[in-house]
């Protein structure tokens, strides 16, 4: 589930910038940290957790904004090339910064103490903490939603998603909306990092990782759509379960041919719409 | 204008390298010249045909594994290994060119990537054939005793002979890509890049002619893989792992799109750039990031470009 909170930032801003961030990643793998040292500060009891994930997030969102305003900005109307490359250095750097900043070593962050026990349901030991998690996807998503859909400023993304010229000569400040959604969606990526360091450890190289699944998400759900990106991370997640389950050698095989199959097919994605 | 015949002039001076440098230069001579070809034939594609391919790294791999299961698991010799990288990455690439060409932009690069991420999970989950995540290590270099008998090359050691077969290859693949380049099939290649449309319309089959580039292009980068995989002394998955393909696409850029000797000037200047700097800081990939940035800002030319501006800005004085 935790992959769909990334997957929505990074199909967040294709679906408006137009532009391929892989540096996305890199924003979840700061959030994790972030997460990490904000609980070195606080620690994580008496809801202090939820404080440091929300912290962390902001900073990301934050640094995400900064980026979008001074830097990327810039690169509006050039190349598609152009703007990949920059959001691939970006990740470059900022990896490296990470590591400079935390070193090589796994860091963890452990659970908050209301979560810490877990769930036994058909034998299974389910801790509270995933299960948590499990839940607040979709409440992040229909949240998500509904700002999207209800409110000036969702209205405002959708419209400069299908045309941004149209929006800016009817009054709208096209450049703030873009840092906005650059914030918004550097947010996610950073609460998805944030959230899963609990679960997982904190280690350099786990962007990389994640931004090839987010992408992989992406794509099957459709770039850009909201749901599709749900859909998606829904399907990433059978496929890849259900994979290692019954070929464990090609789960990994069968989500690239999946994303393969669905670009040959319907190459805007499963729920998304053809660009133009 | 004089023209100097500089390509002739560059093969020789790598030829000499192992004569008069170290082991270290001919070992680094090595890894730019494998390079320079890697980084030539994805410029095809994504330099004269605008299609930017995100998964160049797939045909490398693939040619990678292909010579070195061949020479080592069935002890092919070099002479017929090396060509079957280029054969079988053309055949990959023409396999996954078929679908990818259909597509624009970018979902032509997402779809480029997905592919080279289905051939790094094979090679990196088929343990029987590829060796899976721990590669396939010990590649055997090729039987090169007769070159003890030639004169001049005589006393050099097995790695520096492979590297003068190298520079001899990789020059003979350069100049069929030039001559690729400059045929009618590059400039209509050019032109579907400056407006696929217009292509169309005067008749040119544009998929056919994005295909057969995307087809050569793989070729290329599998015979750079197969001898980048003797080289390096083993084959190993990340070989097809996208960060290889973004690494060949930012030593393109680095050198110059377009320009058909910018990727190996690129591919040369990143090598250099990175031993000078490996050696005093672990933080490679940031200074590399910071160089893209500063490249992407500042010169989008690439190398070449900028090379080629400041020569315009040095020149121009004496002809007014």
């Amino acid at each position: 589930m935790f992959l769909f909170l990334i997957a929505a930032g990074l199909s967040l801003i294709f679906g408006v910038l137009r532009v391929l961030n892989f540096a996305h990643g890199t924003f979840y793998m700061l959030g994790a940290y972030a997460t990490y040292q904000l609980v070195q500060w606080m620690g994580v009891s008496g809801g202090r957790f939820w404080l440091t994930a929300l912290g962390g997030a902001l900073v990301v969102a934050a640094l995400g904004g900064l980026i979008e305003r001074f830097l990327f900005r810039r690169l509006y109307g050039k190349d598609e090339l152009y703007q990949l490359l920059f959001t691939y250095a970006l990740a470059l750097i900022l990896s490296d910064a990470a590591k400079m900043l935390w070193g090589t070593q796994q860091k963890s962050v452990s659970r908050p103490p209301e979560l810490t026990g877990a769930l036994h349901v058909f034998g299974a030991i389910i801790p509270h903490y995933n299960l948590f998690i499990i839940l607040l996807g979709p409440a992040i998503a229909l949240a998500f939603w509904v700002v999207l859909q209800r409110t000036r400023v969702g209205r405002y993304i959708r419209a400069a998603a299908l045309d941004r010229e149209t929006l800016g000569a009817l009054g709208v400040n096209v450049d703030a909306l873009y840092t906005w959604v650059f914030v918004l969606a550097s947010f996610l990526g950073g609460l998805g990092g944030a959230l899963i360091s609990p679960m997982r450890a904190t280690t350099p190289g786990m962007d990389t990782e994640v931004i090839v699944e987010a992408f992989v998400v992406v794509v099957i759900g459709g770039l850009g759509s909201f749901w599709g990106t749900f859909l998606g991370a829904l399907i990433y997640g059978q496929v890849l379960s259900f994979g290692i389950l019954f070929f464990p050698r090609f789960s990994i095989f069968a989500v690239f041919a999946l994303m393969a199959a669905v670009l040959i097919v319907r190459p805007w994605g499963l729920l998304g719409r053809p660009l133009r | 204008m004089r023209r100097v015949p500089w390509a002739p002039l560059v093969v020789v001076a790598a030829l000499l390298v192992p004569a008069v440098g170290s082991r270290f230069y001919t070992f680094l001579a090595n890894d730019v010249i494998i390079w320079a070809l890697f980084a030539t034939s994805l410029n095809l594609l994504v330099g004269y045909t605008g299609l930017v391919s995100f998964g160049h790294a797939a045909y490398f791999g693939i040619g990678a594994y292909t010579t070195g299961i061949l020479m080592k698991k069935l002890g092919v010799p070099f002479l017929l290994a090396f060509p079957a990288a280029g054969v079988l990455a053309g055949a990959f690439a023409l396999l996954f060119g078929l679908f990818c060409v259909r597509l624009t932009r970018i979902y032509f690069a997402m779809l480029t990537l997905a592919f080279a991420q289905i051939v790094w999970a094979i090679c990196f989950k088929w343990n029987e054939v590829t060796g899976g995540e721990q590669g396939m290590p010990e590649v055997p270099y090729p039987d090169l005793a007769w070159m003890g008998a030639l004169p001049l090359v005589r006393d050099l050691r097995t790695s520096d002979h492979f590297y003068l077969v190298t520079v001899v290859l990789v020059a003979l693949c350069l100049w069929i890509l030039h001559r690729v380049v400059r045929s009618p099939f590059g400039r209509m290649l050019t032109t579907i890049r400056e407006n696929a449309e217009r292509a169309e319309f005067i008749g040119v089959h544009v998929r056919r002619y994005e295909l057969a580039a995307f087809v050569l292009a793989g070729a290329f980068a599998g015979l750079a893989g197969g001898l980048f995989g003797i080289f390096n002394r083993g084959v190993f998955p990340d070989f097809a792992y996208w960060t290889k393909s973004s690494e060949v696409l930012i030593m393109t850029l680095l050198g110059g799109m377009g320009t058909f000797y910018g990727p190996s000037v690129g591919a040369l200047a990143l090598i250099l750039l990175n031993q000078q700097i490996v050696s005093y800081t672990e933080y490679w990939p940031f200074v590399l990031g910071t160089i893209l940035v500063v490249l992407l800002f500042g010169f989008p030319g690439g190398l070449g470009g900028a090379l080629e501006l400041l020569g315009r800005r040095l020149w121009r004085p004496r002809r007014a």
